[in-house]
C-alpha cells in the first residue's frame, strides 16, 4: 500500500523534503514507516521520535491503512 | 472557546474582549514574546512553522480540556506562524472566569500543554546570521529567563 509520510522542521531539512511516498506491505504499522525512512532515506531521523497518523499522535504498533498520512514529529517547540 | 493558528500579528486586546463577560470576576492574558537571546546567543527573530492540521486540532483539544478542567467556556488562544521580530507575540491566551485562581490556572495549563504537544517548531535567527531549529529536549548550558526548571 501507498503511504504519505510528512516531515517537518529539522527532519525535513535532514531528509531534504517535507513529504515522501512509501510503498509498504498491507500489514504495516506506524513504526514500520519510521524504520523504512531510516533505512531507505536518512539516518538523521532519530530512532524514537513522536509519530502521528492522520494528524493524531499514534503509537508505533498502530496499524496503518492505504492512503494514510503518517508524520514524523520533531521535538515540539511552540509557545 | 476558540483556538487558532494565525499568520498576522496577534491582537491581544481583541482576545480580552472576546472572553469578557459580565459573569467574570477575573480575566487573564498570557502573551509569549520573541526574546533577544537564547542560551547566551543573541537572537534577531524566530520563524514558526507547524503541522497545521494537527496543531490546530491539538490546540482545540487543549482549550476544551482547560474549559472542562477549570470550569469556564471563556478560553481563547491564538498561536502565530511565520517570521516574528523581537518583541512580537508568538502566542496569546485569554481566559475569563468568575474567580481569579482558576482563570490563572487555566492560562498556565494551556501554555504548558502547548509546549508539550502542539506540533509547532521554531527556528531561531541569530545575530551572526546563522539559524537553528530549537530542540527543547536538548540540555541547555545556561538558564534562560522565564524558563522553569
Amino acid at each position: 500500500m501507498n503511504v504519505r509520510v510528512l516531515l517537518f522542521a529539522s527532519y525535513a531539512e535532514a531528509v531534504g523534503s517535507d513529504s515522501l511516498q512509501l510503498e509498504l506491505p498491507s500489514t504495516a504499522r506506524v513504526g514500520d514507516v519510521l524504520t523504512e525512512v531510516r533505512r531507505r532515506i536518512s539516518r538523521d531521523v532519530p530512532p524514537s521520535p513522536m509519530m502521528a497518523r492522520n494528524a493524531e499522535y499514534a503509537e508505533l504498533d498502530e496499524l496503518i491503512h492505504e492512503g494514510d498520512e503518517v508524520a514524523i514529529i520533531p521535538p515540539v517547540a511552540g509557545g | 472557546m476558540r483556538a487558532s493558528l494565525v499568520e498576522l500579528p496577534i491582537d491581544s486586546a481583541a482576545l480580552l474582549r472576546e472572553v469578557g463577560v459580565h459573569e467574570s470576576g477575573a480575566v487573564t492574558l498570557f502573551v509569549g514574546t520573541v526574546r533577544n537571546s537564547n542560551d547566551g546567543r543573541p537572537v534577531t527573530g524566530i520563524e514558526y512553522t507547524a503541522y497545521a492540521a494537527m496543531a490546530s486540532s491539538e490546540l482545540k483539544k487543549i482549550v476544551g480540556e482547560a474549559s472542562q478542567q477549570f470550569g469556564t467556556d471563556h478560553v481563547v488562544v491564538e498561536h502565530r506562524l511565520g517570521y516574528l521580530a523581537l518583541g512580537e507575540a508568538s502566542v496569546a491566551i485569554a481566559v475569563s472566569h468568575a474567580r481569579r485562581a482558576p482563570a490563572m490556572d487555566a492560562s498556565r495549563f494551556v501554555i504548558e500543554e502547548i509546549k508539550k504537544r502542539v506540533p509547532i517548531w521554531k527556528r531561531e535567527h541569530y545575530a551572526d546570521g546563522t539559524r537553528e531549529w530549537v530542540d527543547p529536549t536538548r540540555k541547555y548550558t545556561s538558564m534562560s529567563a522565564g524558563e522553569v526548571r
